[in-house]
């Protein structure tokens, strides 16, 4: 089983990094870009049996390391 | 008394921790490795700066699973004294002893340097050698220490006198020109609820030998000493 794993900042958490993207893209005339949010994107190989033990699982993972859900947000998929 | 130094792979100030209190305080210190599971003898202690695990994923979220936090947290909640300097501070606000995150500085660069220091509290077992008000002058070196928590952990370390120190002017005027990394309200330390824990991202270890420079981060370790041994 493979899980993909989507970290983002959470909405009025200031982002710098996004802003430095933003600011570069700019730069280099792509003025059509209103806001860049930069996150973590993570792929994990699974041995679990169950999806849904597996999804309860990855809930746990993220909340204890993955992501600081004080200002990040995360999604799951499995495959 | 005694000090532990904790020890992760990746930490680089605990040599300067340990020979400050050692050696400039003339208290005992040993080091603790990450993967011990015992802190006892120890009064007080402290989580050094560095860069723990490279700061994969995120400053101190690594090291905040080793071992020896489980025994960090179990010496707080028993009342014991920790300080985290730095990525110590990250460490300590990963592992849930202290509220809140140390994100990216707002200009993104790593800045060592000189900070002056508003001291807030100067009732708590980590402080009592500054006045409250009193300017210290102690540097901060860290790419990520801009302060942020939500809303409400705000109001209650606000409301509850639980920030230790600001970054401000010499003067002492707490402004945004002052703030280095775009912490909220330019805090620079804080305390936990018991006031047994402090988190600071500037290093007072650095500041603590005249030939060095300044001497401003002397407070931190008499104060720590003086609520020990009395």
């Amino acid at each position: 089983m493979k899980a993909k794993i989507y970290v983002t900042l959470k909405k009025g958490v200031l982002d710098p990094q996004g802003r430095a993207v933003m600011g570069a893209l700019k730069s280099m005339d792509f003025n059509e870009v209103k806001d860049v949010r930069v996150g973590k994107y993570m792929e994990l190989e699974l041995s679990g049996a169950s999806k849904e033990e597996e999804e309860k699982r990855l809930r746990e993972m993220c909340e204890k390391l993955l992501a600081n859900t004080v200002v990040e947000n995360y999604r799951i998929e499995i495959e | 008394m005694k000090f532990g130094v904790i020890v992760f792979p990746g930490s680089n100030c605990d040599h300067d921790c340990y020979h400050v209190v050692k050696h400039v305080f003339k208290q005992e210190a040993d080091y603790v490795w990450h993967k011990s599971t015992s802190l006892e003898g120890f009064d007080c202690v402290i989580l050094p700066g560095g860069f723990s695990y490279g700061d994969y994923l995120r400053t101190g979220a690594i090291a905040s699973s080793s071992p020896v936090m489980n025994e960090v947290v179990s010496f707080a909640k028993g009342g014991g004294l920790v300080l985290g300097i730095c990525n110590g501070f990250q460490i300590l606000t990963e592992a849930g002893l202290l509220p809140g995150v140390l994100m990216r500085n707002k200009g993104l660069k790593f800045i060592c340097s000189r900070t002056s220091l508003k001291v807030e509290n100067a009732a708590s077992r980590f402080t009592k050698a500054y006045k409250k008000g009193q300017v210290v002058d102690i540097p901060i070196a860290h790419a990520d220490g801009n302060y942020y928590a939500s809303a409400d952990d705000i109001k209650l370390l606000e409301d509850s006198g639980r920030v230790a120190f600001r970054y401000s002017t010499p003067e002492g005027a707490v402004i945004d020109a002052a703030n280095p990394n775009g912490s909220v309200n330019n805090i620079a330390g804080i305390l936990n609820e018991a006031g047994n824990v402090l988190g600071m991202m500037p290093h007072p270890e650095r500041a603590c030998e005249g030939e060095l420079g300044p001497i401003d981060g002397k407070g931190v370790f008499e104060s720590v000493i003086g609520a020990v041994l009395k």
